[in-house]
């Protein structure tokens, strides 16, 4: 059976081959597309943010991770405006409350509002992800485009100085700005920033190095175009996709480490709130049972950290030019 | 390779330099004398203190001082235990500490690998999803988040594990697992993606073709090849559980080096916090130093003296 359908095909394929040139003229059907029409592109062009977009969106984890975040982000807008009470406000006769209609995540060691606090945190953290994450890239863009650009001696000296900086250890160096400058919302920013730039920066200059040898930037040079404006034009466009993957890296990374850093009693201060705060309050809360105090910052700090990581995985997928169809 | 090394280890000892100095410094800018929130002592009292711990000295002769110490593994004085001396505490906190990070980094690097190969093995299985969903999970949860609910679940309400001091195998199941949950989902991943890589080799192939056995092919030819990337995140992660352990041995009340740190840190004791820091970053870019030489004797594909770029 098998066998006869293959011998079928072939010999009507063949058919068709030698008898193309005797077929009757209805048989052809004029091309409608004619004179400028003919040279039009049929699939529509997209951008590389447009193809990149398609991309993601087929992604079923990275869009739960992106949806996560928007939803999670509008909460940190809109969450202490709607809760019913205070985040700071104590109420001494409702102290250590479980969940309830009233108090929607409970109360929590001093009678504050879980609910509130929970947003109110996310502010915090979610701030001092994108402020961190902000800063490391305007200086990493700034720093790196340079060395990458400028090569030679430039880029030695200043690779030399990263190196160096690179072996920091990260955290150490930050617990020891923090015990210096005391803990706060805009010292723990500083702090994270200090050294954090300089993975961006490594990664602006690798990207920076291998595109300005490519042809349209030769070509931009050829016309006369000011180096500031190869950089802007031609460079950085390029470059964003890797920048994007970074920064989806550096957030969680800078979200993590106030965390951190705050459960150690070196991020924000009483009376406001942020996820490592709470989670450190809840730590002593869960051995009584007041497991709520614990649960609500944990989880939303995993939450956290999970939709950034899927997207960071979703986008790397969708903005590596080499995955293009 | 031998120009390479020394480049590499003149940057540590810039870096080893750069890390006493900073620290040096910016503990002496930190506000206030470390005695004036103690005890209401009296002037001389305070002197005699400033005296002791060469505080009254010009700050060069007091960095030359503290530079000299560090060169002969002199870290200084503890300032709220009076009569201990950061070497003390070293002693009696960092082999507790590096044990317990030598275990987490071993069963890190043991159970990531692992995970990481199954799931590279069966690509788009159901134990490729659960080995990811663990990744996934593993560097969602942050660590002090993880040794709470283990705490939580195992030790109170099902009361298997013992937790508080470091005395029994048992006790150091749980606070390992906490440590070991991030750098293994992080290996996982790694490990998974550069086995997916290797595994579409020509060299594997061949393997194939030769008729090796499925097991020798993949620990010979794929696994060695596969682990190279991993080899240069150790010393990133020896970092992270470094660090890790600080809240760690701070929630499971275990008396290693991080504990001592915290302490330090809530107490402001200047002198730990700076022996401590100069001492565990002098650890950690020794580690980095290694592992990238490790890494170039790995791989001869790499020739280490190329320049970079």
């Amino acid at each position: 059976m098998g066998l006869r359908e293959k011998n079928d095909l072939m010999s009507d394929e063949g058919h068709t081959l030698t008898s193309l040139s005797e077929a009757p003229d209805h048989l052809f059907v004029a091309k409608k597309r004619m004179g400028k029409e003919a040279e039009a592109v049929v699939r529509p062009s997209l951008t590389y943010w447009q193809d990149a977009w398609n991309r993601l969106r087929k992604n079923k984890l990275a869009m739960t991770g992106l949806v996560v975040l928007i939803i999670l982000i509008l909460l940190a807008i809109f969450g202490p405006i709607i809760s019913l009470h205070s985040a700071t406000k104590q109420v001494f006769t409702d102290q250590n409350l479980p969940p309830s209609k009233t108090y929607w995540f409970g109360t929590d060691a001093l009678g504050r509002d879980m609910f509130a606090r929970t947003w109110y945190g996310a502010r915090i953290s979610l701030f001092v992800g994108f402020m961190a994450a902000f800063i490391d890239l305007f200086i990493g863009v700034i720093y790196g485009g340079i060395s990458g650009y400028k090569g030679g001696k430039v880029d030695s000296v200043m690779m030399r100085i990263v190196e160096i900086l690179y072996g920091l250890p990260y955290l150490l160096m930050v617990i020891l700005l923090l015990v210096v400058m005391g803990p706060g919302l805009s010292t723990i920013i500083l702090a994270l920033t200090v050294t954090g730039w300089v993975g961006m920066a490594r990664i602006v200059r690798g990207q920076v190095l291998q595109i300005k040898n490519y042809e349209f930037v030769l070509a931009s040079k050829t016309f006369g175009t000011k180096t500031m404006k190869i950089i802007r034009k031609n460079l950085l466009p390029n470059t964003m996709g890797t920048i994007i993957v970074q920064m989806t890296l550096t957030i969680p990374s800078a979200i993590f480490s106030e965390a951190f850093l705050s459960f150690l009693g070196l991020g924000i201060q009483p009376p406001y709130a942020s996820w490592g705060m709470m989670a450190n309050d809840g730590l002593s809360a869960i051995l009584t049972g007041f497991w709520w105090e614990l649960f609500f910052p944990a989880f939303f700090i995993s939450l956290t950290m999970y939709a950034f990581n899927v997207l960071g995985d979703g986008l790397q997928d969708a903005l590596d030019p080499k995955l293009r169809r | 390779m031998v120009k390479y090394i020394l480049r590499r280890f003149v940057a540590m000892i810039v870096t080893l330099w750069l890390i006493v100095t900073l620290t040096f410094f910016l503990m002496h800018l930190a506000p206030g004398s470390p005695f004036n929130q103690e005890r209401n002592t009296s002037a001389s009292v305070q002197e005699n203190l400033m005296e002791h711990y060469q505080l009254n000295k010009p700050i060069a002769i007091q960095y030359v001082h503290y530079l000299n110490n560090i060169l002969h593994f002199d870290f200084g004085e503890s300032i709220t235990l009076p009569g201990q001396t950061v070497n003390d505490l070293l002693s009696r906190g960092f082999p507790v500490s590096f044990e317990l990070g030598m275990l987490a980094l071993l069963v890190a690097v043991i159970s990531g690998i692992i995970l990481g190969v199954l799931a590279a093995l069966k690509h788009n299985g159901i134990i490729d999803y659960i080995a990811m969903t663990i990744a996934v999970i593993g560097i969602s949860v942050p660590n002090f988040i993880m040794a709470t609910l283990l705490i939580q679940e195992l030790a109170v309400n099902w009361a298997i594990f013992p937790t508080a001091t470091w005395a029994t195998p048992m006790h150091a199941v749980l606070p390992t697992v906490a440590l070991a949950t991030g750098p293994m989902a992080i290996i996982a991943r790694l490990t998974r993606s550069s086995m997916l890589e290797v595994l579409t080799q020509d060299y594997i192939r061949t393997a194939k073709a030769k008729g090796l056995s499925p097991i020798k092919i993949i620990v010979k030819h794929a696994l060695r090849n596969a682990l190279l990337p991993v080899v240069t995140l150790l010393g990133t992660l020896t970092a992270g559980i470094l660090t890790g352990s600080f809240v760690i041995e701070k929630i499971f009340a275990i008396p290693g080096m991080g504990k001592y740190f915290v302490d330090s840190i809530n107490s402001r004791d200047y002198f730990v916090i700076m022996g401590t820091t100069v001492f565990y970053s002098g650890f950690l870019i020794i580690m980095l130093f290694l592992v990238d030489i490790a890494y170039g004797v790995l791989d001869p594909r790499i020739k280490l003296h190329k320049k970079e770029g």
